[in-house]
């Protein structure tokens, strides 16, 4: 209906009138895009918040350092959790182009116990320092530490939230075109807090440990 | 620029054809793919953490440099083979995107490191200063 009107509207009014060509290409799926430029402004959070521990990572305050503090085997278990995390995200994606429901709500379930596992890890992990005394009031290494590492423990919250929502969605609709896009943006969401994590492990706590 | 136009419909328009399967966007994962850099990331992790373990260079600025650079080569693989980054996705906004970032990350991280250092060698007294204080 609305395509005739504008046909019409287009061969009666003069052509610079004409601002909707059919069959002009709109793109369909921009939602990638768009998501992917949201993924860039939250890399350059972290990139201010790595910044500001690059500069304060060893300003002590003649509190504890981070070869004190940190206990590497537990980082590299977290590490192992969220590494294996995504391989299993990407396995449901596979599952998903195959437009089979239960082996994608199987994959997203495993995902979302291993990202709660790495969650589990850091809470206690965190519990810990301030059990040990080294709280982010503690010194400016300190307060640097907690707000990277929380900040990306934030986004896997809310990634774990969104997870779950998703498999309810799925489980109750099926693979939709809208659920099969929110799986997509989700999973660019979960690899790229892998990628964040990469720089956190290598530069929070292996570099912190060294002398 | 009306170039560049003309190019990315050209692109949209072929691209329209396996919208079916390409919906979603991520029609070109594949077993493989997440297997190889699964098997690559998982390499590029225990390297650095067995470096810093075990305790393998003496001097720290170089354990520093090495793991830094796993990182960068593990960030890129994840990039590649997670996040299927490539030059043609999305017309090449994606990736331009992504150098836009990495330019503003360089500026921020180098930029505070190089203020930050001269401003605590400038201001910071050092031991001689003190000692001619009042």
């Amino acid at each position: 209906m609305s395509d005739t009107a504008t046909l019409n509207a287009g061969a009666n009014a003069p052509d610079n009138l004409r601002f909707y060509v059919p069959g002009d290409h709109h793109p369909q799926n921009a939602t990638g895009l768009g998501f992917w430029l949201y993924l860039m402004s939250d890399c350059l959070i972290f990139a201010c918040l790595f910044a500001v521990h690059a500069v304060v990572g060893r300003s002590y305050a003649a509190g504890p350092s981070g070869a004190d503090l940190f206990d590497l085997p537990l980082v590299a278990l977290n590490t192992s959790m969220l590494l294996l995390s995504s391989i299993t995200y990407g396995f449901a994606m596979i599952e998903m182009q195959k437009k089979r429901v239960k082996p994608v709500l199987a994959w997203l379930a495993v995902t979302g116990l291993l990202g709660a596992a790495f969650i589990g890890l850091e809470l206690y992990e965190f519990a810990h320092l301030i059990h040990e005394g080294a709280v982010p009031q503690r010194s400016a290494f300190l307060s640097s530490f907690f707000t990277l590492v929380g900040t990306h423990g934030l986004h896997v919250t809310f990634g774990l939230i969104w997870l779950v929502t998703l498999m309810v969605q799925v489980s109750r609709h099926g693979l939709l075109p809208e659920n099969r896009r929110r799986l997509m943006c989700l999973s660019m969401f979960w690899h790229f807090l892998d990628v964040i994590w990469i720089g956190v492990f290598t530069f929070v706590y292996l570099m912190g440990v060294l002398p | 620029m009306s170039a560049h136009d003309l190019d990315h419909h050209g692109h949209d328009s072929h691209h329209g054809h396996d919208d079916h399967h390409d919906e979603g966007g991520a029609a070109h994962s594949t077993v493989g793919g997440y297997v190889t850099g699964f098997i690559l990331s998982v390499i590029l992790t225990v390297i650095p953490f067995w470096l810093v373990m075990g305790k393998v260079f003496d001097s720290s600025s170089v354990t520093a440099f090495v793991i830094l650079g796993f990182a960068a080569v593990q960030m890129v693989v994840h990039m590649v083979y997670f996040l299927h980054m490539n030059t043609k996705a999305e017309g090449g906004w994606s990736m331009l995107a992504l150098i836009f970032t990495l330019v503003l990350v360089v500026i921020t991280l180098a930029g505070s490191l190089w203020v930050m250092y001269h401003l605590n060698h400038n201001m910071m007294p050092s031991m001689h200063d003190m000692q001619n204080m009042p």
